[in-house]
């Protein structure tokens, strides 16, 4: 049992690249969710389609790094677009079908055996993220650590990427806070609460709606495009609806309908799954192992954490749906 | 003149011994043998001990029995495709080859496609190979496809036969689950992300009881049913009724579901494990022409189960006392339980029967195809469709939706979807049908907004 | 302003007491609208007209249609047929919240505050034409900031008159029932509506509030608004309106000024049911039981 290997992963995921892409999806779900009431159910869609938008723009197409960046991002707005017309005016359970089902069409046709000349099938692309690491200006990795007692690392590629996460979450909070301080932001605020209200006042809230679906898709589709960059390969199957459910997840934990939440929620989340995660493959692994191999092996050890995850989410929907920092008055989840 | 479809289905058995020698079950070739003609002895004897037996037989489509296929080259593997050859055989007149292993380990089986008869081959890819894994002293045998194989072109007219013929099958078995989600979404607005593991509970409760148990699979499944009752009863009990009698909103009761989906997936997995596994019968059987459909017994087995069963219930729900009552607890709650009716007796009612009649969505499908912990989670957003299709919360929308999303995932690559992504022709339609249809075809049309 | 008053009274004094009578100036006319649910008329109005100016009380028993009628006219709810306009502008297909921008907002019978708001914040959203409520502006607290104050300087004089001001940074959540009828009064006027529609605005208000809920009421006609009410407490009606439409089983059955209304034979049948002496229809209990179970489910889909 080393528990320096433990806060070592639970640190480097809490902080690294992974919880960015969460942060950012779930700060774009926060916009969705947690201000407007919209039950997006597709965040992974948005990401997919600006990943994908970006990789065939500069892989198949054999466009500029830039170019296929700006197409990602149209792809995300455009994903808004055609989610929100029909189904911004329906109840909200029919937006979370439309989109959960939507990003698993996309995730199917990115996949598909029958795309692979445009889309790689389900290998998906690689071979797009030169221009990124060119701007790499971080010669090593970097590990912080007592003695043998490991407290975090990272590699040089990751630093990076830390270094433009960050910077991307910092941006897109930034932005959320100034929009959501605004006039603009209380009429979101309104229409999660009471769409008929807004609506007797005069405001066109289908065009609200539509806004937030919009810039909550953009926030996703950044966070689709960062994933992709980070780890060098747009795989479809990182793009399934369990992540939407994670990036869910991750919000309620920070606390959906407040600036910070989504990231500190993502920090969070990380830093429990990695140390959790860690915590049993070190406990069932080497020859001694500390909880016997008839109680649970090292591949069930996998398993616990996401046992514990689900337990979370759900305790937390129940005693805390305001998040672990959130104010229960001003969180409307249990609203329609 | 018709064109003639043929599949190749090559079963191969990892055997395993017990620990007193001698006792291989060397006899128990989980396919039904066709028992046409004189069986000639077979050249290619089943090997004493550990050892892998493959039978191919050619499926033909579907059409008539299967026929063993003779004359191919099979050879066995360890670890990998490149790894050390352990043995190679050319089936026999049984179409069997049995190579003897040594142990426990991971065993590569690979088709030689030069050797298969002429004017047939493997399609899908041109999978010859398949992975075993062999367990010794673990009571179990695998058994799996090796690619269809399409023979000559079939005819549009046979592929929209047998689109229709599967997505039939497949939209019974969305409806059984899809009207198990309607009725608790009816009665209690409960979105419910878990009902997908509701499927996986009963197939993975049909397997334990099956193959854990030892019982007949039609037992094992009439069990596993009620064992899914009686699991939707305490699920009711134990954390839906105590929310709801905190007034928890329905969205955060929607995502308790999604962490209780969560929770009880990493679950079967953490028993289950990651592996597919198959029942102990009814696993490869031919098709019998009924009216000019070919079926196999199953097949028609899982069609008779899942149409008496819906129509029963749909009869039950619009006759029987508590039916109504579920109807009126559905329509208004507070004015049910004043009206003394006991609205938490009802709404138990509503999850044993819901979760019943999914459970038995889960045991078809079971029977029909295999037992892996995630097969409910993939099959949620088809039953989701369908409900949603047929009009939220309709009892008759939900079996619709089911049977027009059944058929659209079927026949969707014989209208040119590509076949690796049949679904997402079915996503598409109810996207489309939802933008001229918002209220689905059963519902009640209202204006939101 | 007051002169004004005293005249729109008088004409009204020689207008017909017939349904559907003509106005000498009307501001909201309306033909043939009419409105099902499943198979029953709702709604089902030969001809409107609301004066102008004045306080209309549209009453009737449960059921016959007034909030259904609210709710078209509004544009919250679409009829099969009918047109009807505002200030002689059609009205028909025009959505909710173009129709509360021409002047013409509505309260709900269950108050529609914003309980997740402080007060002056659902007083803030009131507010039209706001800088701050566009996308691309809204990020610079510079092109609105100044709008924003001049709102709030509107909003707290109008929380003064209403009595809230001592409630100004409360979750309106925390308001009572009547406190949350005057919020959402308020945050109407923050429209500056020409035409005010309050859905029975004395449900669930707390009859000590009653007395200032009315003069509240009478003072939007005084500042020179017309106003249209629907309500089922008579001693309401009669204190406060100068005109009154009956409605019943979807139909306006009698018009007139509250004391020639109260003493019609036909408005009393349709209080009391056409049982003990029908002479205008046949008024069908479960009929009326099933109009009312529609507008409720109409009302629960909607919300």
């Amino acid at each position: 049992m080393d528990f320096g290997t433990i806060l070592d992963a639970a640190l480097s995921s809490a902080l690294g690249p992974q919880a960015i892409v969460f942060a950012l999806a779930a700060i774009g779900l926060n916009v969705h969710f947690g201000y407007t009431g919209l039950l997006n159910f597709g965040q992974a869609g948005f990401m997919s389609i600006a990943a994908f938008g970006l990789a065939v723009t500069v892989v198949t197409w054999d466009l500029p790094f830039l170019v296929g960046i700006l197409v990602g991002m149209v792809g995300a707005v455009l994903l808004a677009l055609v989610l929100g017309v029909p189904t911004l005016r329906l109840r909200a359970d029919y937006l979370a079908i439309v989109t959960i089902a939507t990003s698993e069409i996309l995730r199917l046709v990115f996949g598909a055996v029958e795309f692979k000349d445009t889309f790689g099938g389900s290998n998906g692309l690689t071979g797009f993220v030169r221009p990124y690491q060119n701007l790499n200006p971080y010669s090593d990795g970097f590990s912080l650590h007592i003695g043998s007692f490991g407290i975090v690392s990272f590699s040089k590629n990751d630093l990076w990427s830390i270094t433009v996460g960050w910077l991307l979450v910092a941006l897109s909070c930034l932005v959320v806070w100034a929009l959501m301080r605004s006039p603009w932001g209380r009429v979101l605020k309104s229409i999660r609460e009471d769409e008929d209200a807004v609506r007797s006042l005069g405001k066109n809230v289908f065009a609200y709606k539509m806004q937030a679906l919009v810039l909550g898709g953009v926030f996703g589709g950044i966070a689709g495009i960062f994933h992709i960059l980070k780890q060098g390969s747009a795989v479809p199957t990182d793009f399934n609806t369990t992540f939407t459910f994670y990036a869910y997840a991750a919000l309620l934990i920070g606390g959906a309908a407040r600036v910070l939440g989504p990231v500190v929620g993502s920090i969070i989340f990380w830093f429990l799954i990695s140390g959790i995660g860690s915590f049993f493959s070190e406990a069932t692994g080497g020859s001694d192992p500390v909880i016997p191999d008839w109680i649970m092996t090292q591949t069930q050890s996998s398993l616990v954490r996401l046992i514990l995850l689900g337990l979370g989410l759900m305790l937390l929907m129940i005693f805390r749906p305001q998040g672990i920092f959130g104010d229960r008055r001003e969180i409307a989840i249990d609203g329609r | 003149m018709r064109l003639r479809l043929a599949a190749l289905l090559a079963v191969v058995m990892g055997m395993l011994i017990l620990l007193t020698p001698g006792t291989a079950i060397a006899q128990a070739t989980p396919t039904p043998t066709p028992s046409a003609g004189a069986v000639p002895t077979a050249d290619n004897p089943i090997v004493e001990g550990a050892n892998i037996t493959v039978t191919l037989l050619d499926l033909k489509g579907g059409e008539g029995k299967p026929e063993p296929v003779p004359g191919v080259s099979l050879t066995v593997l360890k670890d990998s495709k490149t790894g050390a050859e352990v043995g190679s055989q050319t089936t026999d007149s049984k179409g069997r080859v049995s190579i003897g292993i040594e142990g426990n380990g991971t065993y590569v089986v690979e088709l030689d496609p030069d050797t298969l008869p002429s004017g047939v081959k493997l399609s899908g890819g041109g999978e010859t190979t398949k992975t075993v894994e062999v367990k010794l002293a673990s009571s179990n045998f695998v058994q799996f496809q090796i690619g269809a194989v399409v023979v000559e072109k079939a005819s549009f007219g046979s592929k929209v036969v047998d689109g229709t013929r599967s997505g039939i099958i497949s939209g019974l078995l969305i409806a059984l689950a899809a009207l198990g989600l309607s009725l608790i979404f009816g009665t209690t607005g409960l979105t419910n992300f878990g009902h997908g593991e509701l499927i996986t509970f009963g197939a993975i409760a049909t397997y334990i009881f099956n193959r854990g148990v030892g019982l007949p699979v039609i037992v094992a499944g009439i069990l596993a049913v009620v064992a899914a009752a009686v699991f939707g009863f305490l699920q009711d009990r134990i954390l839906w009724r105590p929310l709801r009698n905190r007034g928890t909103g329905l969205i955060a009761m929607m995502i308790v579901s999604i962490g209780f989906a969560l929770l009880l997936r990493s679950v079967y997995q953490y028993g289950f494990g990651g592996s597919t596994r198959t029942l102990s019968e009814y696993v490869v059987q031919g098709r019998d022409s009924y009216l000019g459909v070919d079926l196999s017994h199953k097949e028609v087995a899982i069609v008779l189960v899942s149409v008496i069963t819906i129509t029963v219930t749909c009869i039950a729900l619009m006759r029987t006392r508590l039916g109504k009552a579920m109807r009126a607890v559905s329509d208004n709650p507070a004015l049910s339980a004043s009206s003394g009716m006991r609205v938490d007796g009802v709404i138990s009612a509503v999850w044993i029967l819901g979760t019943a009649l999914t459970g038995l969505a889960g045991v078809l499908l079971a029977v029909q195809q295999q037992v892996n912990f995630q097969m409910g989670f993939n099959l949620l957003l088809l039953v989701f469709a369908g409900v949603t299709l047929g009009g939220l919360g309709t009892i008759w929308g939900a079996l619709i939706g089911s049977l027009i999303i059944g058929l659209m995932v079927e026949l969707g690559p014989v209208f040119g979807v590509p076949a690796s992504i049949k679904e997402v022709g079915a996503l598409v339609v109810l996207i489309l049908i939802l933008l001229v249809r918002p209220q689905g075809i059963l519902g009640k049309a209202q204006r939101i907004g | 302003m007051a002169v004004e008053l005293n005249a729109a009274r008088s004409a009204l004094a020689s207008i017909s007491k017939e349904p559907g009578s003509k106005k000498p100036d009307a501001i909201v006319v309306g033909s043939n609208i009419t409105r099902t649910f499943g198979g029953l008329k709702a709604v089902d109005v030969e001809h409107i007209e609301i004066p102008r100016g004045v306080i209309t009380a549209l009453i009737g028993p449960n059921g016959a249609g007034k909030t259904t009628l609210f709710n078209l006219l509004t544009g919250f709810d679409e009829p099969d047929e009918g047109d009807w306009a505002f200030n002689g502008k059609k009205l028909s297909n025009v959505p909710a919240y173009k129709v509360a921008r021409l002047g013409m907002v509505r309260t709900f019978q269950l108050t529609k505050v914003l309980s997740k708001l402080t007060v002056i914040e659902n007083m803030r959203l009131g507010a039209t034409g706001q800088r701050g409520e566009r996308f691309f502006s809204a990020a610079f607290k510079s092109l609105w900031s100044s709008q924003e104050d001049a709102n709030t300087v509107r909003a707290d004089e109008l929380l003064g008159r209403f009595k809230l001001d001592a409630k100004r940074e409360d979750f309106a959540g925390s308001l009572s029932g009547g406190q949350r009828k005057l919020l959402e009064m308020a945050r109407a006027l923050m429209v500056d509506p020409e035409l005010i529609m309050l859905d029975e605005p004395m449900a669930g208000v707390n009859p000590a509030l009653k007395q200032s809920l009315l003069e509240h009421v009478k003072s939007l006609r005084d500042e020179g608004r017309t106003v249209l009410f629907v309500e089922h407490d008579m001693d309401m009606v009669r204190d406060i309106s100068d005109w009154v439409i009956v409605m019943a089983q979807g139909q306006i059955v009698a018009e007139g000024t509250p004391q020639s209304v109260m003493a019609d034979q036909r408005v009393i049948d349709a209080y009391l049911g056409a049982h003990h002496d029908t002479d205008i229809t046949e008024i069908d209990l479960q009929d009326l039981e099933a109009e009312a179970d529609a507008e409720l489910d109409a009302e629960k889909d909607k919300a």
